[in-house]
């Protein structure tokens, strides 16, 4: 029987060993001469929360999933080809019961696969993986058609922007088509700085030919001879299967001078970015390209007309141009047949924080958030109470449990004050400290704030140092209400979206979660038990049933106790971290408000 | 730590693969980041010169980039991610842990030359989380006590 073994080698996999997996299964494969053939796939399985339990292993076409395996595993894989699948590597579910598939596997089968859906099912490296599932047809069908025609098809998909602002890209390519001047860019946006989110990462690492076809096809719609492709410093795999796969299409003819023989001529070329989060925001995006400091500009003038070198240019995000082969494929009319009215096909997003199973999820638009969580994600870690879930990356909001009905679409989050962003999605339990996050966010953005324009410059500043005293326990009587004039400040007079978004996470936080801000300034509180100077652990001695773990996971020694009696905390050397409460099984370890020193 | 000049030649084998045009800066500072640990004075000017654009333009991409770097930094980089799964599943301990293993800060170089540690924004391996990438291999769910074991064995490799 010919088979296939792919190994994820996506970055999770590989941490957790994936290379070394690879040689030991082509090894045993070679030693017991069996009829396969070994590859390596980035699969997003990868980061679809089984890497925590990587690296994972799929035998096709039998379609048997292995998790966690070892290299030493690999002869007894090898040896169950074509025969009895190994048990104890297979996945299991609620009730214990082991299971072959992905398709079975509760996490996949509500997905739907588009951006998606080659990763996982071919080899990255392999130009001929992806064209035996149907790759360059759809550019092949495109150069048949006028760039009219191209464009009438995205615009009758629906498609909206992927990054986070959701603008149309079948209008942003007309506008640009509409433009005569010489020459004209495409650029793909893969510096996806949103913490939690790894679409992207995902999409450049495992189904690379996707991104290029999509960005081809754009650069015959609107009449351009040259792309970029503008990729995190930090993603280094990501640029490397980009760069091949650009030489590999190269070298067969689909991109460079005369795509797909066609006589039209494309340039692509990758950006290695900075480390800057504001150059994720497009102006300053091609400042970078430009090898400039990546500033934002006031966008008075499109960068559709204006944009690169002042030439028009159209910038799209990684997840939209994966879109673009389906739309031309199979026509904009069935793509727009899922989703919602004004949110067409589908998302993917990445659910990651305290939710059971982490990872890369595809679905239609319009599903509800309790959906996304509880049904696909298995619900909240040790079936603690949710408190909330943080939407939109550092410039979106916080949903609290009583908005979980709400359906996931980009209208519908912005008008409650969160957005749908590049779709990263953290799940926050009651042990999230709402005030602890506003001002991990503010942090980041201080951080990332290029420093152009003083709203968003001196507002940022001001905002973290209030929050910071919040939480620390110097907050005072009109705090929140000076954090929401700031807020709207910033909204109205910042230059570029990361300083008009920025407040969000503060001002959503006040909106759904006023009682947490009261609770640290008037009560010298923090509920959740997480801001260390406002929280104090205690072991319950009738709960405690001395096991010893919360004394081992304490970082300055602060917990005493022998094997079977109960625990104490110092708590002059205690630093209230809460490593104790995170690892104790019997819930022994509370937090209680610190009592106030005298000054 | 002895810091390697730059020679004329270190400088054309650096920039050979850029033609002189201003869009490769970043490209060639990086390359420069790799190969001296920072950026070089000296070799700021002459990438100036190569670009024939002002040193101070380069010097401000040099400052706005997290990437790039004018102090010279450590044969080891530690980049501890604190990005927001990372920050939820104790990334502050694991700083603190790392901190008091090397003795140095977020954005310091030990003085024997051997560790820099950096404090990152999300690595996008939020199910390994807290991870930590030290020179590119991702270690995920890292514990405090498994940090002695991968910093004696990076000491003993840097002395091979």
């Amino acid at each position: 029987m010919n088979c296939t073994v792919l190994v994820c080698c996506g970055t999770g996999c590989i941490a957790n060993g994936s290379i070394d997996v690879t040689e030991a299964l082509s090894r045993a494969l070679l030693e017991i001469g069996a009829d396969a053939s070994v590859k390596t796939a980035v699969k997003q399985t990868g980061c679809n929360g089984f890497c925590e339990n990587g690296p994972i292993v799929r035998i096709m076409p039998d379609d048997i999933s292995y998790y966690r395996v070892k290299p030493k595993d690999a002869p007894a894989i090898a040896a169950s080809i074509g025969g009895k699948p190994v048990n104890r590597l297979l996945f299991r579910d609620e009730e214990g019961k082991p299971v072959l598939s992905q398709k079975a596997n509760p996490f996949y089968t509500p997905q739907r696969k588009v951006a998606l859906r080659n990763i996982g099912e071919i080899d990255p490296g392999q130009l001929a993986d992806y064209r035996a599932r149907g790759g360059y047809e759809a550019l092949k069908k495109a150069l048949a058609m006028t760039p009219d025609e191209i464009i009438r098809e995205v615009e009758i998909s629906g498609l909206r922007g992927r990054g986070g602002a959701g603008f149309p890209t079948g209008r942003k390519w007309r506008t640009a088509a509409g433009y005569e001047a010489e020459p004209k860019y495409v650029v793909c946006n893969g510096d996806e700085g949103d913490p939690g989110a790894f679409m992207d990462r995902s999409i450049l690492e495992g189904d690379p030919h996707t991104v290029l076809e999509g960005m081809a096809i754009c650069a015959l719609a609107v009449g351009a001879s040259e792309g970029f492709l503008y990729i995190r410093d930090e993603y280094g795999l990501a640029r490397e299967h980009i760069q091949r796969a650009i030489s590999d299409a190269e070298e067969e003819g689909i991109l460079g001078d005369s795509l797909m023989g066609g006589g039209k001529s494309l340039r692509l070329s990758v950006v290695r970015g900075g480390g800057a989060f504001v150059c994720g925001e497009s102006t300053a995006l091609m400042a970078s390209i430009e090898g400039r400091v990546g500033e934002p500009r006031a966008k008075y003038i499109r960068s559709v007309q204006r944009g690169l070198w002042n030439q028009p240019t159209v910038l799209n995000n990684v997840e939209t141009f994966a879109n673009i082969p389906v739309i031309i494929n199979e026509g904009g009319a069935s793509f727009a047949e899922l989703g919602t009215d004004n949110s067409k096909g589908t998302k993917v997003f990445a659910m990651v924080g305290k939710v059971k199973r982490t990872g890369l999820v595809e679905i239609p638009m319009g599903v509800s958030l309790r959906h996304l969580i509880y049904d696909i994600g298995g619900g909240v870690i040790g079936d603690r109470p949710f408190k909330a879930v943080q939407t939109g990356g550092p410039s979106g909001g916080c949903i609290p449990a009583d908005m979980l009905d709400l359906p996931v679409d980009f209208d519908t989050l912005t008008q409650y004050g969160a957005m749908m962003g590049s779709g990263g999605m953290i799940v926050m339990d009651d042990r999230s400290c709402m005030v602890e996050v506003a001002r991990y966010y503010v942090n980041f953005l201080a951080g990332e704030s290029c420093g152009k324009c003083s709203p968003c410059r001196e507002g940022l500043r001001q905002m973290l140092q209030i929050l910071t005293d919040i939480r620390e326990g110097r907050g005072k009587k009109g705090d929140v209400e000076l954090l929401e004039e700031i807020g709207e400040t910033m909204i109205g007079a910042s230059l570029c979206a990361l300083g008009k978004s920025a407040p969000n996470p503060v001002l959503t936080t006040i909106r759904y979660f006023r009682d947490e801000y009261d609770a640290h300034i008037h009560e010298y509180r923090c509920p959740a038990g997480v801001c260390p100077k406002l929280t104090a652990f205690e072991i319950d001695p009738a709960a405690c049933t001395g096991c010893t773990r919360c004394k081992r996971a304490c970082p300055t020694g602060a917990i005493t106790g022998g094997v079977k009696s109960a625990h104490n905390i110092d708590q002059a050397s205690c630093i209230a971290c809460g490593s104790c409460r995170d690892v104790c099984r019997f819930g022994a370890v509370r937090a209680a408000a610190k009592r106030r020193l005298a000054v | 730590m002895a810091i390697p000049a730059i020679s004329d030649q270190d400088f054309d084998r650096l920039t050979r693969a850029y033609p002189s045009d201003r869009r490769y800066a970043l490209a060639v500072m990086q390359d420069m980041q790799r190969r001296y640990n920072y950026i070089p004075p000296e070799g700021l000017t002459a990438l100036a010169e190569y670009l024939n654009c002002p040193v101070a333009e380069l010097y401000s991409m040099a400052t706005f980039y997290k990437a790039l770097s004018l102090k010279p930094k450590g044969n080891h980089i530690i980049k501890v991610c604190d990005g927001t799964a990372c920050h939820i599943r104790g990334s502050v301990n694991l700083l603190n842990g790392i901190m008091a293993a090397l003795g140095i800060g977020p954005e310091e170089t030990t003085e024997d030359g051997e560790f820099s540690l950096e404090l990152v924004n999300c690595l996008g391996s939020c199910a390994l989380a807290p991870v930590m990438v030290v020179d590119g291999v991702y270690y995920g769910k890292v514990t405090l006590e498994s940090l002695p074991d991968i910093f004696n064995r990076l000491r003993e490799g840097a002395a091979v």
